[in-house]
């Protein structure tokens, strides 16, 4: 691993660890498990009695919320699917009258295809204690500056983020995405301490930063980033943390499970502690269903705890996550997710072959000559798939001569095969021909359907 | 680096208007060209460009979005008759000199100015001129 890093925990020796709410991010073990099986009853009881989607699927498999003796109890109940949350469009997963919603959000789509989530007052709060946790983490408290940079609106990014702000008594700049050089200039003028975005608009941030002649790692006050919503690879993180001078840490959350909060990383950066106060983490096999031991990769399934409005039982995520063995050096006890490897959704079967987005931005990570901008074309040539990956190269690569491209794409096409078992086609391409992304960057065209 | 001039150096892909952007950014910009040549593949093509100022030249299509790159060559005057160039190439390879690439940008009466890249930027001043060429400055080719 480089060291490379200006900012990063490798040569940050002397930091205060933060906490925003110590007595429970520090909580024992035993504290936290019997808080969790009190919370657990709770919750089933809440989804039985005013959920009718709960009573019948608690039913049909004999389950009663008083049978719940043990967190292993927890098991016996049935789990929850995306599809159900379609199917409960727009209120039928509300365990309170729509008229005790203090908000709603929603996934992009129609009905039939769109997820509502709705919060109480009090969900709220416990979303805000979740992220304002992350804002400590990164060395934030009631005096900072926070810039959000996610998206505000259905979308829970930049809401989320902002509740946390509010929780923490911070100072929220709701810039939401977009007007990316008013963005730059905020950032500068207003002096923010912390970016909360996507990681690929943190680096568009960045970089139209360094366009406009600003050398932010240097110039900026930014110290740390929130940086959620999308998967960030470690190369990616590592130029984030370069270009702009600063700690990067990764946080996660669905919508349909709360928003960004549901688990974060700490400044060891090495895995994501679960807020197991709101949620119990399960890690499934995806085709047994069964729970694999900790350490082991699978699906992750989230319970949630506390919520009031759209509780839900053993969610299925569709990320691949593994739980963390062992005690982390920051001092919090709330179990750790490894960061998500892909998702089985995202998954792309190519000639038979299983292949992670995730991955094919590793490989493209350890080439200097190629910027983080990517994206993956899919189509078929008769009954074969073809896969083009189209690259930028960096300003600094010199190509006089045609030679030089060819070797470059050669080595990128033997480290991809050699990774990821498939042959795909390198094409370069001009700079900023590859779409710049101010939320979830669009990294796979399929087209394969398209042409059948 | 001594006796070698700047020649700009442009990453295009096949895509169609793409060189005349280029020529037009180029030429909103005031820069003339004295040569060009485009080596192209089946995806892009890389365009080499003899300017009257190359920082300008480099410059203006950065801004304008092109990825652009400086490259040393050497220009040589060659006289123009036959074999004059092969004369030339013999020397270079006698002297284990690899040539990259060449093109010739000027007829001026009976002399033509050859461009050479050679691999690895060495020194080509005394092996030219003991086989009898002139190598150009760069004021002789910019102005
Ligand atoms: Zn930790």
């Amino acid at each position: 691993m480089s060291i490379d890093n200006s900012t990063g925990i490798m040569n940050d020796k002397c930091w205060e660890e933060k906490y925003y709410q110590p007595e429970i991010e520090k909580m024992g073990r035993e504290e936290i498990d019997r808080l969790q099986l009190q919370r657990l009853k709770a919750v089933a009881e809440h989804c039985y009695r005013n959920i009718p989607f709960y009573r019948q699927a608690f039913d049909s498999v004999g389950f009663k919320p008083e049978m719940i003796e043990s967190l292993h109890d927890l098991q016996k109940m049935p789990f929850t699917l995306k599809q159900d949350m379609r199917d409960a469009y727009p209120f039928k997963l509300f365990a309170v009258d729509v008229s005790n919603a203090a908000r709603i959000h929603a996934s992009s789509g129609t009905t039939g295809s769109a997820t509502v989530v709705g919060y109480t007052t009090a969900d709220l709060e416990n979303w805000g204690d979740c992220f304002a946790r992350a804002i400590a983490l990164v060395g934030g408290d009631g005096s900072s500056i926070m810039q959000v940079a996610y998206g505000y609106g259905l979308f829970t990014g930049g809401l989320g983020a902002h509740e946390g702000g509010i929780r923490i008594g911070a100072t929220i700049i709701p810039m939401s995405s977009g007007n990316t050089k008013r963005q730059v200039q905020m950032l500068k003028d207003m002096g923010s301490d912390i970016l909360a975005c996507t990681p690929s608009y943190a680096m568009l941030i960045a970089d139209t930063a360094i366009e406009m002649g600003f050398d932010p790692a240097n110039d900026f006050k930014v110290s740390a980033a929130i940086l959620g919503a999308e998967p960030c690879s470690e190369g990616m993180r590592q130029e984030i943390e370069r270009k702009l001078g600063v700690t990067v840490v990764d946080i996660y959350g669905l919508s349909e499970v709360m928003g960004p909060g549901v688990s974060c990383e700490c400044r060891y950066q090495n895995g994501l502690h679960v807020a197991e106060d709101h949620f119990i983490i399960e890690i499934v096999d995806p085709d047994t269903l069964e729970p694999v031991a900790d350490g082991e990769w699978g699906e992750v399934v989230f319970t949630t705890l506390t919520k009031e409005c759209s509780p839900l039982i053993r969610y299925r995520t569709r990320d691949i996550s593994r739980i963390i063995l062992g005690e982390c050096a920051c001092g919090r006890t709330h179990r750790r997710m490894d960061r998500i490897s892909g998702r089985s959704d995202d998954m792309l079967i190519v000639r038979g072959v299983n292949v992670f987005p995730s991955q094919i931005q590793q490989v493209i990570a350890g080439f200097s000559e190629v910027t983080s901008y990517y994206q993956i074309i899919l189509t078929s040539k008769g009954p074969l798939d073809q896969v083009t990956l189209m690259v930028e190269t960096v300003p600094e690569f010199s190509f006089d001569e045609v030679r030089r491209i060819e070797d470059l794409q050669r080595r990128i096409v033997a480290e991809l095969k050699s990774n990821l078992q498939i042959s795909v086609d390198v094409k370069i391409v001009e700079p900023k021909s590859i779409e710049r992304s101010e939320g979830k960057a669009k990294r796979v065209i399929d087209l394969r359907k398209a042409g059948e | 680096m001594n006796n070698m001039i700047d020649q700009v150096t442009v990453f295009l892909e096949n895509k169609k208007g793409r060189l005349a952007a280029l020529c037009r950014a180029l030429g909103d910009a005031g820069v003339s060209m004295h040569a060009m040549t485009v080596a192209d593949t089946t995806d892009y093509g890389i365009v080499r460009i003899i300017s009257d100022s190359p920082d300008k030249a480099r410059e203006t299509l950065m801004e304008a979005g092109f990825r652009v790159t400086l490259t040393k060559v050497f220009a040589i005057a060659v006289p123009n008759r036959a074999g004059a160039l092969a004369d030339l190439l013999e020397a270079l390879d006698r002297a284990e000199v690899n040539v990259e690439y060449a093109y010739c940008f000027a007829i001026e009466g009976d002399m033509a100015i050859d461009v050479l890249r050679i691999e690895g930027d060495c020194n080509i001043k005394e092996t030219i001129e003991a086989a009898g060429f002139r190598l150009l400055e760069a004021h002789e080719i910019y102005a």
